[in-house]
């Protein structure tokens, strides 16, 4: 299909996807997908459930790798280098292309050394070093306030927006250049999702960040640019702006005014 | 094409909301016919029943402007739905200015059989009837348009909108010669130049609901477009 977008002008590419196909065993989950996802902006994937969306951004850090049975055909490049190459460690590619989950995963561990592990994974650093590199990330995720006086406390003390901030520090944390976040708010009450929206604008200064949502208002809330995907093809990718007021494709139309059925 | 939402009751809040619009565009409509019947016949009885009806139409404005914020605070509505519902603010706001511009003709003709004018005096008042009729037939097109949401109507409305004009500046010749033929009558007539105003207002109200009309379906603001323009952006 063709959905081909002109990002603006002053826009650098930073991830390129060609021809992208993946499959589930022999389902076919993404089927020829091309895009340009732009530098240190926002851009959102929307669609109905099994349309592809979330499976498309765990072929961006090779998540699917751990299952012998997935498999991505094409290209998937992050500045130039092609990440989906067996060359390429895959270690490395998460390093640069962190992810968030939809449920809030912290580790069983001390909120400190939620952040502290991913970093000394990457990086030795000496204890003060790594205590700024901790105030620093969670600073970053907005939590710093609420936490710089139980940083000993288990993470999984925290509430569950609390949580997902944690998760999203622990990703920035490794200075990722790619923030991945699936479903990040859907566990979480309005307030939260207030403070991680807050958050997702704070971070594209820094960041390219996608997102995955079902709830249409935070993509059109957070996103600069928005790709709505059904199953498996990219129908339509475009600013967010021009998306929601005048969709080029009927058939998005029709999912984003609640006439899909 | 699916016009159908999943919610039923969003469906029924939309075209609730369009309903309202028509009978308010109804009701407008009978006031600029009225207070034009109320002119050409010098009845101040006629005159009154459009400025008792006024106060409806500003109700109307009012009750359909709070289900507008009711809806989008409910249903966050984007594209179709969306450009719909700003529609309906701009016309519903064309449509009471409408209703000012009929209180205006009405208050005029009171002022005019108070001060004792009548049909005796031959004031061109049929051509003002004429002009009347169309810009009414205009308004009527518009809420057509508006019914069925059908562009081309609204086109034709854009089209025909130069005839208004033109019957304006030839009512304006026609009084301006009679106010030189006869000074007595230069107080009624300046009067009868504010009524055709009124009335080319009335079909540049019409104008703007039939723009609105084209937002909706095509998306694209066409205001202060040639007509050349706005028919690429139909086509």
């Amino acid at each position: 299909m063709d959905t081909k977008v002109e990002l603006h002008s002053t826009e650098k590419v930073k991830l390129t996807v060609r021809d992208l196909n993946f499959y589930y065993g022999s389902f076919h989950a993404l089927k020829h997908i091309n895009l340009d996802i732009p530098e240190r902006k926002v851009t959102a994937f929307i669609g109905p459930s099994g349309c592809g969306k979330s499976t498309l951004l765990r072929v961006f850090n090779r998540m699917f790798e751990l299952y012998p049975e997935q498999r991505a055909e094409g290209q998937v490049t992050l500045d130039g280098e092609d990440i989906l190459s067996k060359k390429l460690d895959v270690s490395l590619v998460r390093a640069k292309i962190g992810m968030v989950f939809q449920k809030p995963t912290p580790f069983p561990m001390s909120i400190y050394d939620n952040i502290a592990f991913g970093v000394r994974l990457f990086e030795t650093l000496p204890r003060v070093e790594m205590d700024e590199r901790v105030e620093w990330a969670l600073k970053k995720a907005a939590l710093w306030g609420e936490v710089k006086d139980k940083l000993n406390q288990n993470g999984s003390s925290l509430s569950g927006g609390q949580q997902q901030r944690l998760c999203i520090a622990r990703g920035i944390a490794i200075k990722p250049e790619v923030l991945l976040l699936d479903e990040p708010c859907s566990a979480l009450d309005p307030i939260s999702t207030g403070k991680i929206e807050e958050l997702i604008h704070e971070l594209k200064a820094d960041y390219t960040v996608m997102i995955v949502t079902h709830n249409m208002q935070q993509a059109a809330r957070c996103s600069d640019y928005t790709a709505y995907m059904y199953l498996g093809d990219l129908v339509e990718f475009g600013p967010t702006t021009e998306l929601f007021m005048k969709p080029k494709k009927r058939d998005t139309e029709d999912y984003i005014t609640g006439r899909f059925g | 094409m699916n016009d159908k939402h999943l919610s039923t009751q969003f469906d029924a809040e939309l075209s609730g909301i369009s309903n309202r619009v028509l009978e308010m565009g109804g009701l407008v409509e009978s006031q600029v016919a009225r207070s034009v019947y109320a002119l050409t016949q010098f009845s101040g009885e006629s005159a009154s029943q459009v400025l008792t009806a006024e106060e409806r139409v500003n109700t109307m404005e009012i009750e359909i402007d709070r289900d507008l914020s009711a809806i989008i605070a409910r249903r966050q509505p984007t594209a179709r739905d969306l450009r719909l519902l700003i529609a309906i603010s701009r016309t519903i706001a064309n449509l009471e200015r409408v209703g000012d511009e009929a209180a205006r003709i009405a208050r005029t003709v009171q002022r005019l059989v108070n001060s004792g004018v009548s049909s005796r005096m031959r004031l061109p008042v049929n051509d003002l009837a004429y002009e009347s009729e169309l810009a009414v037939s205009q308004l009527r097109k518009a809420l057509d348009a508006f019914a069925r949401l059908d562009v081309e109507r609204a086109v034709e409305v854009l089209k025909k909108d130069d005839l208004i004009d033109q019957e304006f500046e030839g009512l304006l010749r026609k009084l301006i010669t009679f106010m030189m033929e006869d000074p007595r009558t230069i107080s009624s007539s300046i009067d009868l130049v504010f009524v055709a105003k009124a009335i080319e207002r009335v079909g540049a109200h019409a104008k703007n609901v039939a723009e609105a009309i084209i937002y909706v379906v095509k998306g694209t603001d066409v205001r202060h477009h040639s007509l050349e323009a706005v028919e690429d952006v139909v086509r």
